[in-house]
């Protein structure tokens, strides 16, 4: 049996079901508990668990990740919601230069296990400051895994294997995509880092894409097929550290050709990361130049008319990915 | 205060003494490289906490840590090695002076950014406290750090959440090359903020050891016994520069002629004579403490250089640095 379910209540089965394993997974952060947080993903949580282990925080992100830190080092396992992954940076010092780096400085002696879940992405008309997509930040840190779901289902396994494994993850829900909904097998889930999925099988052309981009890919792909007989095979990164190459490499060694998905602003974007690594182990197969598709490089726009053109979208993928078949 | 812990305390400071006057030595020879900061001048702070101590309670303290993390019992041989780069080095040569470590002694870690261990101490502190288990978290921390957010917001949740922690400010007048007065708008950088979050305005000697030990012990006590956190500010001296081969000759002659007179070490042994101490065990105590780190000299000097492949290790749980399949 399935049932089918929003992305937005992944978020609480997941945490539930890992909170219900292991009674060293605690939960903290701004607005979680009594108020089930401000997207409402962490609805009831509170209730089932009790005070204790589902936290309301003051407005202080370094307390809440060095809190979080201090508990991992020291047999927890703690969730750590930063509301909006814009707002790593007044703790980017706590995730890049302390969380990520402490277990290599010790040369093996503190483990971090701790998963930071944070509503990433734009689409909701949030503005510049509530709208950036930031798993590039994470990416380019050594230390850190970096995992972005884009279904209901994903969401727990890869939350599951997170939870459990003794690396720190930062864990990247899109915000946009809390409303979509998805079939959810019954039981525990439990997915693995660090293993993308073909989502739609193709023969002309590879996309990969992550979170958001995901959909918009799919739908593209699908009218890629209907108006220009084109055959699309679309990947989901799902986690960007550890990274899937081999499933990329595969594809595109088949396809041919590469066109990349992000929501990122175009510099430094990880796209440009899976376009260099295709570039260097997949040139000889290669029939048109490796593409990639971004948010320009401009911060995100409020109205609705404006971010709807700078976001990556189904018409931009159509066109891109068409153009690049030829 | 037994006999007993007075020898404690007084081998405690003359140990990191020496041992700091090694690493400085070692420094200007170059076998010690890129920076190091000293706590010469500053020894009676970490001992005097480090003697209050149980052996599983937690200290987080800064890049200016050698002396906090010997204090807690981390074999010499291997803080000295460390600061050589050697792969006998407490953190096998990849943390350095900055990042001693020794979790199997409750040192939890030497931070290099100013102010962001302190939340890190309230973590464990609440790890403490969720356990129930009666560990108490100790953060070292210097005067410049009171002006970061991170000491506020630390300070603030540890007090919400009625945590075991203790927060000591090792306040030497300086942060870096500026004069903390200058920059701070009250006197005491951490005592006069104390009121803030509720706490007790605490200031102690940091070059008395004993008065130091007093303080942190009613501290330690209070928070193992479930009241809460504590915050003193020990008024101490660099009696060298900031790092390196930093003279500190920004600071007024007068002033470190004043701190000089003041030192902890030979102050606190003529204490120890006044009470009746024979001078033959503190000087027994001094020829020990200069064996031990000789042979940790000795040992770091022919401790093998850490094997290449070993940079590539330890960025994860599963030992590797790997990031793709």
């Amino acid at each position: 049996m399935a049932e089918l379910i929003t992305y937005r209540e992944a978020v609480a089965k997941a945490i539930a079901q890992e909170m219900r394993r292991d009674e060293s997974v605690v939960f903290l952060g701004e607005d979680i508990a009594a108020a089930g947080g401000v997207f409402k993903a962490t609805k009831g949580l509170l209730d089932e668990f009790g005070p204790t282990r589902v936290r309301d925080t003051p407005i202080s992100e370094e307390a809440i990740l060095g809190a979080a830190m201090g508990a991992a080092m020291t047999g927890m396992r703690p969730i750590a919601e930063i509301m909006f992954s814009d707002f790593l940076a007044t703790c980017w010092d706590i995730v890049a230069v302390e969380i990520a780096k402490s277990r290599y400085m010790t040369a093996g002696q503190v483990k971090v296990p701790l998963v930071i879940r944070t509503a990433n992405g734009g689409g909701l008309r949030f503005g510049a400051q509530h709208s950036q997509a930031v798993e590039n930040w994470a990416m380019m840190i050594p230390g850190l895994k970096v995992v972005a779901p884009s279904t209901p289902a994903d969401l727990i396994g890869l939350f599951a294997a997170s939870v459990r494994s003794d690396d720190p993850v930062l864990f990247f829900e899109q915000k946009s995509l809390y409303p979509t909904k998805g079939e959810v097998p019954d039981g525990e889930i439990v997915d693995e880092l660090g293993v993308a999925k073909t989502v739609r099988k193709g023969d002309d052309v590879t996309i990969v894409a992550l979170a958001a981009m995901v959909p918009r890919a799919v739908t593209a792909a699908e009218r890629l097929q209907e108006e220009h007989g084109i055959s699309a095979e679309v990947i989901d990164l799902r986690s960007l550290v550890p990274m899937d190459t081999r499933t990329v490499l595969e594809s595109v060694s088949r396809t041919s050709r590469l066109v990349t998905v992000e929501e990122n602003p175009r510099l430094c974007g990880w796209g440009a990361e899976v376009v260099s690594i295709v570039g260097e182990e997949c040139f000889w197969d290669l029939d048109a130049p490796l593409t990639r598709i971004t948010t320009p490089h401009v911060p995100l726009p409020s109205a609705d008319t404006l971010e709807d053109e700078t976001l990556p979208n189904v018409d931009r993928i159509t066109e891109t990915v068409a153009k690049v078949v030829g | 205060m037994s006999e007993e812990t007075r020898l404690g305390l007084y081998r405690q400071v003359v140990r990191l003494r020496r041992f700091e006057e090694r690493a400085y030595r070692l420094f200007m020879e170059g076998l010690v490289k890129g920076t190091s900061h000293l706590s010469l001048g500053m020894e009676a702070v970490a001992a005097g906490v480090a003697e209050a101590m149980n052996p599983d309670d937690y200290t987080y303290c800064t890049y200016r840590g050698h002396a906090h993390t010997l204090a807690r019992g981390t074999p010499m041989d291997g803080v000295m090695a460390e600061l050589l780069g050697r792969a006998n080095g407490v953190c096998a040569g990849k943390g350095g002076s900055m990042h001693l470590t020794s979790i199997e002694h409750g040192v939890m870690g030497s931070y290099a950014i100013i102010g962001a261990h302190l939340p890190i101490a309230v973590g464990s502190a609440w790890s403490a406290q969720l356990r129930g288990s009666d560990q108490v978290t100790v953060c070292f921390f210097g005067d410049g750090a009171t002006n970061i957010g991170a000491f506020h917001e630390a300070l603030n949740l540890a007090v919400v959440w009625n945590l075991p922690v203790v927060f000591v400010c090792e306040n030497n007048l300086w942060m870096e090359y500026t004069a903390i007065a200058d920059v701070t708008a009250v006197e005491h950088p951490a005592a006069d903020r104390a009121a803030a979050y509720g706490l007790e305005r605490i200031v102690v000697d940091g070059n008395d050891p004993e008065a130091v030990h007093l303080e942190a012990k009613k501290a330690i006590d209070k928070a193992r016994s479930g009241g809460g956190p504590t915050m003193f500010e020990a008024m101490t001296y660099r009696h060298g520069g900031h790092s390196r081969a930093d003279p500190g000759d920004y600071r007024p002659k007068e002033e470190v002629e004043e701190w000089l007179a003041k030192d902890p070490l030979p102050f606190y042994r003529q204490r120890l004579l006044d009470l009746g101490v024979d001078a033959g065990v503190l000087d027994e105590i001094e020829q020990q403490a200069q064996a031990d780190v000789d042979a940790a000299t000795e040992a770091a000097k022919n401790g093998p250089l850490p094997d290449i492949d070993s940079a590539f290790t330890d960025v994860w749980a599963d030992g590797g640095s790997s990031w793709r399949n």
